[in-house]
């Protein structure tokens, strides 16, 4: 028993340790999405062509709901990715232009290219609180029951692709295979 | 003194800088404070409550600051959102209820009493009593083995002595 007792600060400091250890390599500024399992919140609104739009009018398939602004820089760094995404006709992206203007947001698809099947307009952040966003990037993953799966937050590129989404899309796909 | 007088330019120059700076920030937080006003309440009343809620709800965004002190793009439609819902006639834990759904825990700074949250409550205090009883034990045992080491039987008495009078 005294043994033992001997032992215990040594235990306590490794427990400690290893608590703080794994905390080094958390983001805190990575927030857990409230939505997740959580359906689509309802919206009724235009695209940035000016276009009606509602929650009828998503995918039947899953798709990628990639919040953007013609202000955000790391939207450029991303874009690339969500070009090839749809060019290539590995997933559908809709986007949600967020707190930004239609003029400015019809300039850069138009200057940068546009992977979006179509993009909802929510200049007043509106409808980006209703899903919780809160700052442009953020990538959802939506299934085609229209429940959002998973949330990305910040830069889509090639290798978050491959090691988050890539994952993700596959364990829902053998979930959506075992219940049919 | 001799050293103060080497660098006493800097003081000189550092001060004004100083007391610029201070009247600059103070300024600063008072057209922040004038952004939270630029709402019009009913009364008095809701007013208050805006100014509660906007304190104790954190922007998600800029993380360490609260609603009312954020320039950020998402605390600006948040502070909007509480307006309208105080003009609407929600109650506090109603517009708390919204946030939650949307932000989650994160958008509190005094985080609710929950499953996930225990630790986060309790945790300290858990941790002061645990170094509490250890410290007690440390304490107590360092006071008992003081006593022993202190008493001499009379053979060791007559050793130190000899000893002590060895040395000199």
């Amino acid at each position: 028993m005294n043994r033992f007792n001997f032992f215990i600060p040594a235990i306590g400091f490794f427990v400690l340790a290893l608590i703080l250890w794994r905390g080094l390599y958390l983001d805190p500024k990575e927030l857990p999405s409230m939505l997740i399992d959580k359906p689509m919140p309802k919206f009724a609104l235009t695209t940035v062509d000016g276009n009606e739009i509602s929650n009828a009018d998503l995918p039947n398939s899953m798709f990628l709901l990639n919040v953007w602004g013609s202000y955000c820089l790391p939207c450029l760094i991303e874009h690339p990715t969500l070009m090839r995404l749809a060019e290539e006709g590995e997933i559908p992206v809709v986007g949600i232009n967020y707190r930004d203007k239609k003029q400015l947001a019809l300039g850069w698809l138009s200057d940068n290219g546009n992977p979006f099947a179509f993009s909802i307009l929510d200049e007043s952040g509106r409808f980006g609180i209703d899903l919780g966003v809160y700052g442009a990037p953020e990538t959802y993953l939506v299934d085609a029951d229209g429940v959002i799966r998973y949330r990305h937050v910040s830069v889509l590129d090639e290798n978050v692709w491959r090691q988050d989404f890539l994952p993700a899309i596959n364990k829902l796909q053998a979930e959506s295979n075992t219940q049919q | 003194m001799r050293i103060f007088h080497k660098f006493s330019w800097e003081f000189k120059v550092c001060r004004p800088i100083a007391a610029l700076l201070l009247i600059l920030s103070v300024s600063v937080m008072a057209t922040l404070n004038a952004q939270v006003d630029a709402f019009e309440f009913e009364n008095e009343e809701q007013q208050k409550r805006f100014r509660t809620l906007s304190n104790e709800l954190r922007c998600p965004m800029c993380q360490n600051t609260n609603l009312s002190g954020s320039t950020g793009g998402v605390a600006e439609d948040l502070r909007r959102e509480v307006h309208r819902m105080i003009v609407d006639g929600f109650s506090d834990t109603e517009i708390e209820k919204f946030m939650f759904d949307r932000y989650g825990d994160f958008i509190f700074y005094r985080p609710r009493l929950r499953a996930e949250t225990i630790l986060l409550w309790f945790g300290p205090i858990m941790f002061l009593l645990i170094g509490g009883y250890l410290a007690l034990g440390i304490w107590r045992r360092a006071s008992l083995s003081s006593v022993d080491s202190t008493s001499l039987d009379s053979h060791q008495a007559a050793q130190l002595q000899k000893l002590l009078r060895n040395k000199h």
